[in-house]
């Protein structure tokens, strides 16, 4: 083993190891979805039509599990810049945090998903095994996971070839966030504007529904965007 | 196709994102060494099966993966209600039979 470079960095720490999972600068950190060459077809495919894709690549997502107390959601959002959304199925974005934007969808009453940018999770990790005390267990996940962002005239349409969820607006308001069956698959979708989706994705299951939103879209014409 | 109410969710969602999990309330024994076979047996594999109201155990298995009990007609595949784990059902069936 000693003749293999690693390029996972271990921050320790008294109680926990932390491990910074970012490519090294001699290798590229690849998403689920490169070898389909998005940015090529961004380029060279169509610039108009009802559905645009754009996968938002190589992000940090962290799983806080916990049932927090008063003192505890007082911590975290001194640690993420935000209040964890507590209402079942909301979420909340800032972009006024030390740590950049954070996003946190609300999973399940126990369970949330944070988003940031890929080089911020490591911190937040570091950061709340240091200052938070109590019950709690944050793993990072951005490894097995990827986001899709789908929007467009015709996105709904599209999406709803794809989940049974009621997505009318009177229904699935912005901001709102369901974990659902999403064409065989599963996913986390997140309304974040009228015509504009957030979709959080197993990464085994990444290609399947970039070719299945390839073909849910045909009738709409898909513009993927780099 | 059902339209279950998930009381962690607190909406309705469609059956695909559910999955029936038997019986509720039933009991693990505190002794399961002092267990004669019978009582072990009839605790591991023994399930009521009524035609009527019926306690069930479901997970929403594709939304927030809780656990939570459903009380449902078996005749008519009514849900009569919904109610979290550790909760008593308020609609039981008449005893007297
Ligand atoms: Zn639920």
């Amino acid at each position: 083993m000693s003749d293999v470079t690693s390029d996972v960095t271990v921050v320790a720490r008294d109680t926990k190891l932390v491990t910074k999972q970012l490519p090294a600068a001699d290798i590229m950190g690849e998403s689920p979805l490169h070898h389909a060459d998005l940015a090529s077809i961004a380029e060279h495919g169509p610039k108009e039509g009802g559905v645009h894709f754009h996968e938002r690549k190589l992000m940090g997502l962290l799983t806080l599990r916990c049932l927090p107390s008063l003192e505890q959601q007082e911590m975290i959002k001194s640690l993420l810049g935000v209040a964890l959304p507590m209402q079942p199925l909301t979420s909340v974005t800032t972009n006024e945090s030390s740590m950049g934007n954070v996003s946190v969808r609300w999973v399940s009453p126990d369970e949330w998903l944070i988003i940031v940018e890929a080089d911020k999770a490591c911190g937040i990790e570091s950061h709340f095994h240091d200052k938070l005390m109590g019950h709690f267990s944050l793993v990072n996940i951005s490894g097995g996971t990827t986001i899709f962002d789908v929007s467009g005239d015709d996105v709904v349409e599209m999406l709803k070839k794809s989940t049974p969820v009621d997505l009318h607006a009177s229904e699935f308001p912005v901001g709102k966030v369901v974990s659902t069956v999403f064409a065989k698959s599963g996913a986390m979708i997140c309304r974040l504007a009228d015509d504009k989706f957030e979709l959080v994705v197993r990464r085994s299951f990444a290609d399947y529904l970039w070719l299945w939103i390839q073909d849910a879209s045909r009738e709409y014409g898909l513009v993927v965007k780099a | 196709m059902f339209h279950i109410y998930c009381p962690h969710c607190c909406e309705y969602r469609e059956e695909e994102e559910f999955h029936a999990s038997g019986q509720a309330h039933i009991s693990r024994p505190l002794d399961p060494d002092a267990c004669t076979d019978k009582e072990w047996g009839e605790f591991m594999y023994f399930r009521a099966n009524p035609r009527g109201i019926h306690h069930e155990l479901w997970v929403h298995g594709a939304g927030c993966r809780k656990y939570f009990n459903i009380t449902r007609h078996t005749q008519t595949y009514e849900i009569l209600e919904v109610y979290k784990v550790g909760e008593k059902p308020s609609i039981v069936a008449n005893e007297a039979k």
